[in-house]
């Protein structure tokens, strides 16, 4: 399979050290373009190669990095920050990147910190990858150590740097402005935008915030060439996107796969079908925070636009299969605790609103459930969608509960109507 | 032992090192401290305060918000049961109650040989190897039921 992004990514084993990675043309992008070409080329590059933000929202990347102030009496330092937060249940992409690609992150953060003219860039790393933070310090030592990092790159005379913050855990910390509460060392609530990051992100200065997958395309921009990406995509779609897939799957995994591929093809062959015994019946097509998508979806294109039609958001692209033995009450019930427990407490139909919508959930699971519940639930569901609180965490809890309610009624009413959950063995 | 120890301190001075100003150091202070003495009580967050010159209260404000800092006592090893909705799928609730039997201990609290705290999590970023659990720095997955009590024995 051609996997033009992460060819030199090699599963189970460790990944390219230095020397190795510099034969395969590693650091060739970034070695040719600090000091001698304009940063704003590079933006100009990323801009037309058509690349959207991979962390959830899909905004063009070049767009994004073009509202940093330039030229010299913009405010300094200015930041770049890669997001490997990655706290979405079901999300295990970044994880494969920075696993296995740790000098292509470094050298594609070299790329993004100088399309806007960032002297320090920082890796927010979810705790939970320790393999991930012992490579990546490997490897930032290691281009330190060959002037690849530090005050003077690659002989240029321009400066940058890449520190680690490892968490301290909270699913708020990936919202970028939680982000950056918490590399302040503050609690990682929400910041009101604007101001935007790029006017006034981290300790007040400019700062753009990427996610992982979005950033590791750069290098490939740089390297190939706008055109190179965009002809990467299927159906109409730019680049490659890593997919990922997990629940009652025989190979559950990450593929870079082009980014449109249709969603059956990623589940009968890239994920091997479903294991003996289950049967697909849906799947959140990007993360926990995502409306269902059904067997009616076989062939859509998972992209950004295809998926948003449907009536969901690509998110992270990291399917939750829902197989026909799994309640969609407790699944369900499941992902509100989470959002539930991550709720920072601004906001009155988020922080009361999701821990008694969670109850309700779990009442309907434990078969003590009422028809109003249900009514409740879809009431409830309304308040927590877009427009109603002040950041997407709400929003995000409300797709899948508002989309299980409409596709999977009939489940929540026989959990009232049996009072018990039909999908549990009688005890 | 209140007071910070100087190799605390050290490591702290590391991380302030590299940020505008201390307090922006409060969450790894936190962590350095977590990482000497195994969670954080009373008297070490108030060390960690003076130190960084926040007030107690301030500083409680970002410990209290982390799911990772631990403001109760823990065990020597501490088993983090993925309770994401992959790992629920997979059958996680079976997991976690031969954990609960293993142990004799119900989630957050430490065993009486001071040995394990388990406490469920959301979620591991593990969810191709589900049923998932850490001890310690170690990721384990996919997990079964029959396999928890020898998993621990690992861990004297
Ligand atoms: C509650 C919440 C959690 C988020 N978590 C993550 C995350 O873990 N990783 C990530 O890249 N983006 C996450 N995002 C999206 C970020 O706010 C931001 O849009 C993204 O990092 C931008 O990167 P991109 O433009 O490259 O996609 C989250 C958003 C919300 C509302
Ligand atoms: S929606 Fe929830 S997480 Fe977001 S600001 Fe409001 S309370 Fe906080």
């Amino acid at each position: 399979m051609k996997t033009p992004l992460t060819h030199t990514i090699r599963p189970k084993e460790p990944p390219l050290d230095l020397s190795q990675y510099r034969r395969t043309g590693g650091y060739r992008a970034a070695e040719l373009t600090v000091g001698r070409t304009a940063p704003g080329d590079v933006v100009d590059l990323v801009k037309r190669s058509g690349l959207r933000g991979r962390g959830g929202a899909g905004f063009p990347t070049g767009a994004k990095w073009s509202f940093v102030p330039m030229g010299d009496d913009a405010p300094r330092p200015k930041y770049f920050v890669a997001n490997a937060d990655e706290m979405e249940p079901g999300a295990f992409k970044d994880r494969y990147l920075l696993e296995g690609d740790p000098h292509g992150l470094i050298e594609s953060m070299i790329l993004s910190g100088y399309a806007i003219g960032a002297e320090v860039g920082y890796i927010f790393l979810r705790w939970a990858y320790r393999l991930a933070y012992a490579r990546l310090s490997r490897a930032i030592a290691e281009a330190r150590e060959a002037g690849f990092l530090g005050h003077d790159i690659f002989g240029s005379g321009h400066a940058f740097d890449v520190h680690i913050h490892v968490s301290a855990g909270r699913y708020m910390c990936g919202e970028e402005t939680g982000l950056l509460n918490a590399l302040e060392g503050k609690r990682a609530t929400p910041r009101h935008k604007p101001p935007y990051p790029q006017a006034s992100g981290l300790w007040g200065k400019p700062t753009v915030v990427n996610n992982i997958e979005t950033i590791c395309a750069v290098r490939h921009i740089v390297f190939h060439g706008p055109d190179w990406f965009r002809e990467l995509g299927a159906n109409g779609g730019a680049g490659t996107k890593l997919y990922a897939a997990s629940g009652k799957l025989r190979q559950p995994g990450v593929w870079e796969l082009p980014i449109g591929t249709p969603l059956g093809e990623i589940i009968d062959e890239h994920a091997g079908g479903m294991t003996s015994g289950a049967r697909f019946r849906a799947t959140l097509p990007g993360g926990a925070s995502t409306e269902f998508l059904t067997r009616e979806h076989w062939d859509l294109p998972l992209d950004f636009d295809p998926v948003a039609t449907a009536g969901s958001r690509l998110g992270t692209g990291t399917l939750i299969v829902m197989d026909d033995g799994t309640c969609p009450v407790g699944m369900v019930h499941n992902l509100e605790a989470f959002f539930a427990m991550e709720s920072c407490g601004f906001c009155t139909p988020c922080r009361e609103g999701l821990p008694w919508t969670a109850g309700v959930l779990r009442r309907l699971e434990e078969g003590r459930g009422r028809y109003e519940d249900i009514e409740l639930l879809r009431h409830h569901a309304k308040l927590l969608a877009p427009g109603v609180t002040f950041c997407a965490l709400a929003p995000g809890a409300s797709a899948p509960l508002a989309s299980a309610l409409s596709l999977f009624g009939d489940d929540f009413e026989r959990h009232v109507r049996e009072g018990r959950c039909p999908f549990r063995a009688e005890a | 032992m209140a007071a910070l120890s100087s190799a605390e301190r050290a490591e702290i001075d590391a991380e302030i090192a590299i940020l505008p100003d201390a307090r922006s150091a409060s969450i790894e202070a936190l962590k350095t401290v977590q990482r000497h003495r195994r969670w954080i009580d009373d008297d070490a967050l108030g060390a960690v305060a003076e130190y960084l010159d926040l007030s107690k209260h301030e500083l409680e404000a970002i410990a209290s918000f982390y799911n990772l800092l631990f403001r109760k006592p823990v065990g020597r090893h501490v088993v983090l049961v993925c309770d994401s909705v992959s790992c629920w799928i997979l059958g996680n609730e079976a997991v976690k109650q031969a954990l609960e039997d293993s142990l004799g201990a119900a989630f957050g609290e430490v065993t009486r040989d001071d040995r394990f705290t388990a406490l469920p999590m959301q979620c591991l970023g593990a969810c191709d190897r589900g049923p998932a659990l850490m001890i310690d720095e170690d990721l384990h997955g996919p997990v079964q039921p029959a396999d928890v009590s020898e998993l621990l024995r690992r861990y004297p």
